[in-house]
């Protein structure tokens, strides 16, 4: 790896997680010039984050999936990509160029063909009492165990979802006990998902993990309270406690920690920037954008690589990311038709354990549904009330609950409120959530100082089918 | 659809302009359809800075501007909801003493023309309305009871105004064709064809072509005005304010968010709708915001964008009758400062549909002006 010198590059890869990382070795090994922009400061992204550096004791707290992570960054610093941490990509544009904030000065990038691996976002959860301090996401809980080696006392896990329990299991390992795990699956789920067992035996390593994970959380004594409902959070300024309704009985635990889990979902801020098509995904409940085969976008030249394009985890981003790279390289006259197919039914076989999760760990209804007062976008306190009665009055999609409440537009940019708005304003006019779609995403991607851009030189390429100004509309 | 909509008066867009004039016609008891190919207030009217001004405008456009003003301060008798209108200062902030020269002139222009709303600031008046102005700036032009407003919550509510009045909006329908079929005007659409015995073309970025099929020349640009939003900020702005010699728009909203515009183009596809930024242009945005406002270099974008927008070679709208047909009329290319101008235009052309005749200095607005060019 060298320091960036050059503009152009035939590959630029957002995220440095496995899908960018892997992608980023197969295309420098078919002789293609990339570059790897990652906000982070080191590779590995959210799922191996830290891989480079934390030491012995906590990779095996973490546990052997993680430490899987060690060769693919290995590999990525041993190839040729050129790699830029730090690196906050705050807009694309149509003809492919890249604006990069890196943190003193900004630079743009052209590239041939840009490799989305922005991953997944954990899904918002709103619900009572989710904007109350010491209220926290699971996934935030598993950054500060990785980067930092911290954990939380006394945390009562809430929500469903295969990462809940693998963080529960982390944090024993790591010599601190979780209060509870409180499950929102509701019982019928259980029956649901028992018809994809033997697909899932298929991949059963990942079933043989998910009931270590759930003895070793029976052992310590980790109670777990199942199809909980009507749960709150409450508490005066901060979290105190949490109450709900489990097996026919009500419960308050209190805790001044909670961390709430719903699943992860693709992040779209890229793919929507780009307006690459995107289509709901029915198991996974969320966006994703429609990719073909190779996962390339209804845009040319856009690959979603990982979760971004749909959830599959860890292995199948790594995967995803050599599909994608094995893709580029073959359209540059460099292909490898067997690697591919290897790759490909590798992908399958990954894809076998998903049926099973996606059924059990759909999302909470109560989270899709939430009350009137509960606040659905946090920045501009917008409630899910407030969403319901803009639709009243004839709002008809999220564009315009967005511009008429302000919902999305503060500084986390629609991140934690979209698939909630979605999903209100669906339900509200009784129509299907494809139909009543996501917020356009805006640039910048990330927030941009405004000093930043009054900085700016650059001479970005205009786009072909947008560059006659002047055009009259006849 | 079952059986062809009628009206006295069909209305092509669903902006600003074309909700208001169906309001206006409405409560004079026409019957009234908007057709409107994307949502009411996609655009232009959804998504601009939001100024009310009366402040810098074409001459020409200086009684309808007056009119509108008093329409705006009591916005809410029109249409039951406040807009989110503000009344507060509107400020041209010169930076040298000769676009304070400049300024000066056109204050006594006005004056000579009988209007008394735009008055010179000097360096201490303006270091008072805006503390936060660079030591640089020497004075400005004023015009006090100006103010702005939230234009999608605006055009949103002229909407539901005009739907309580009976107004029909089918939304989501593009027009295709208008055709004139004995006294009538038929309204072919992605939805069927409608029939109104007035047509009003409100098309905006797209009016060119309903234009175009009345066999009248209108030459119409699309341009894609690119703005910036920050996150909130501690209170440090009470007035609109805009640079005499470079582009801005400049408000602190009331949350805190300040809306950073000023005419910089983003490159629009009216065919599909888009627009795209431009950040080699909007960063001489970013650079006036700074320059006139030092305390700006902190503050961080949180997004941008551009609305497209239909402008005439001249930078003044389309505001009249058809030249070549009966009732058919025009209100459209109001080259990226129509908000304002909305309330008393829709009034004007309701006016001017329903009696045939408005007392309002509409001539300058001919579309007959093009037709030679």
């Amino acid at each position: 790896m060298s320091a960036t010198t050059q503009t152009r590059y035939d590959v630029a890869i957002i995220g440095a997680g496995p899908a960018g990382m892997a992608a980023a070795v197969e295309v420098t090994k078919a002789g293609l010039s990339a570059i790897v922009l990652d906000e982070q400061p080191a590779p590995g992204g959210q799922i191996y984050r830290g891989i480079e550096t934390n030491d012995d004791k906590r990779t095996k707290i973490l546990g052997p999936d993680y430490a899987a992570g060690r060769d693919i960054a290995k590999a990525f610093r041993e190839s040729r990509a050129e790699y830029l941490p730090g690196a906050t990509v705050w807009n694309i544009d149509s003809a492919l160029g890249i604006d990069v904030s890196l943190g003193n000065g900004s630079k743009h990038i052209q590239a041939g063909a840009i490799v989305v691996a922005t991953g997944a976002i954990e899904r918002p959860t709103p619900m009572p009492g989710w904007t109350l301090p010491g209220v926290t996401t699971a996934g935030a809980l598993q950054i500060l165990l990785k980067a930092n080696g911290v954990v939380s006392d006394d945390v009562v896990f809430v929500g469903s979802g295969p990462l809940l329990s693998l963080i529960a299991a982390q944090m024993l390992k790591a010599g601190v006990k979780p209060r509870a795990i409180v499950e929102t699956v509701p019982r019928s789920r259980y029956l649901a998902a028992l018809k994809h067992v033997p697909a899932a035996l298929g991949a059963s390593s990942y079933l043989m993990k998910g009931m270590a994970m759930m003895l070793s959380l029976r052992r310590a004594g980790v109670p777990i309270y199942r199809d909980a409902t009507a749960i709150r959070i409450e508490g005066a300024g901060k979290a105190e406690a949490v109450t709900f309704t489990s097996g026919g009985t009500s419960h308050r635990l209190e805790t001044t920690s909670v961390a709430l889990h719903q699943g992860i979902v693709p992040n779209q801020q890229v793919t929507r920037l780009l307006r690459c098509e995107h289509e709901w995904n029915k198991s996974q409940h969320c966006f994703v954008p429609k990719v073909d085969e190779s996962f390339e976008t209804t845009m040319a030249d856009v690959y979603v690589a990982g979760d971004g394009a749909g959830i599959g985890g860890a292995v199948a981003a790594k995967l995803r990311g050599r599909l994608v790279g094995l893709r580029i390289a073959e359209k540059a006259g460099r292909g490898n038709a067997q690697e591919r197919r290897s790759v490909t039914d590798a992908l399958m076989r990954e894809a076998k354990i998903r049926p099973l999760l996606e059924t059990l760990y759909a999302p909470s209804p109560e989270i899709l549904a939430p009350a009137d007062e509960t606040l659905v976008c946090r920045c501009e306190e917008v409630t899910a009330g407030d969403i319901r009665k803009a639709v009243d009055l004839g709002a008809p999609g999220p564009n315009q609950v967005k511009s008429f409440l302000r919902s999305g537009m503060g500084p986390c940019q629609g991140r934690m409120c979209g698939l909630a708005v979605s999903e209100i304003i669906a339900s509200r006019r009784g129509e299907p959530i494809s139909e009543i779609g996501y917020y356009r995403i805006r640039p910048p991607l990330k927030p941009l100082l405004l000093s930043e851009l009054a900085a700016l030189e650059s001479e970005e390429a205009v786009p072909a089918d947008l560059a006659d100004e002047s055009a009259a509309v006849h | 659809m079952n059986g062809t909509p009628m009206a006295d008066l069909i209305v092509v867009g669903g902006g600003l302009h074309g909700c208001s004039a169906a309001l206006h016609a409405a409560k004079r008891g026409l019957s009234v359809i908007v057709i409107e190919k994307d949502n009411a207030g996609r655009h232009a009217s959804g998504v601009n800075a939001g100024g009310v001004r009366r402040l810098g405008r074409n001459y020409a456009e200086v009684p309808i501007s007056v009119r509108s003003m008093e329409i705006w301060h009591r916005i809410g008798d029109l249409v039951d909801d406040d807009c989110g209108f503000q009344r507060c200062p509107q400020i041209k902030v010169a930076e040298t003493e000769a676009e304070l020269e400049t300024l000066e002139k056109r204050a006594a222009d006005l004056r000579e023309l009988g209007f008394t709303h735009e008055v010179i600031v000097d360096q201490q008046e303006l270091r008072r309305l805006l503390p936060a102005v660079a030591p640089h700036c020497v004075g400005g032009l004023a015009s006090l009871d100006d103010g702005f407003a939230i234009p999608y919550n605006t055009t949103f509510a002229f909407q539901r105004k005009a739907r309580t009045l009976g107004v029909q909006f089918f939304e989501k329908t593009r027009v295709e064709k208008v055709r004139r079929d004995g006294n009538d005007w038929h309204v072919d659409t992605s939805a069927g064809t409608f029939i109104g015995r007035n047509l009003l073309n409100c098309a905006g970025a797209w009016a060119g072509e309903i234009a175009r099929q009345l066999g009248e020349h209108a030459p119409i640009e699309a341009i894609a005005p690119m703005m910036i939003v920050t996150a909130r900020m501690k209170r440090f702005c009470d007035a609109v304010v805009g640079g005499c010699g470079r582009p801005l728009s400049f408000k602190q909203a009331e949350n805190g968010t300040v809306i950073i515009g000023g005419g910089r183009r983003g490159y629009p596809d009216p065919k599909t709708n888009k627009s795209e930024m431009r950040f080699s242009q909007l960063r001489y945005s970013a650079e006036t915001a700074i320059g006139i406002f030092p305390i700006m270099k902190s503050a961080t974008i949180v997004r941008s964008w551009a609305g497209i927008e239909g402008r005439m070679p001249d930078d003044i709208p389309v505001i009249g009758p058809s030249s070549t047909h009966e009732n058919a009329f025009h209100a459209f290319g109001f080259s990226a400062h129509g908000f304002q101008l909305g309330p008393a235009v829709g009034e004007l052309m309701a006016e001017l549909i329903a009696t045939g005749h408005t007392n309002a200095p509409i001539a300058p607005f001919s579309i007959t002006r093009f037709a030679h060019s």
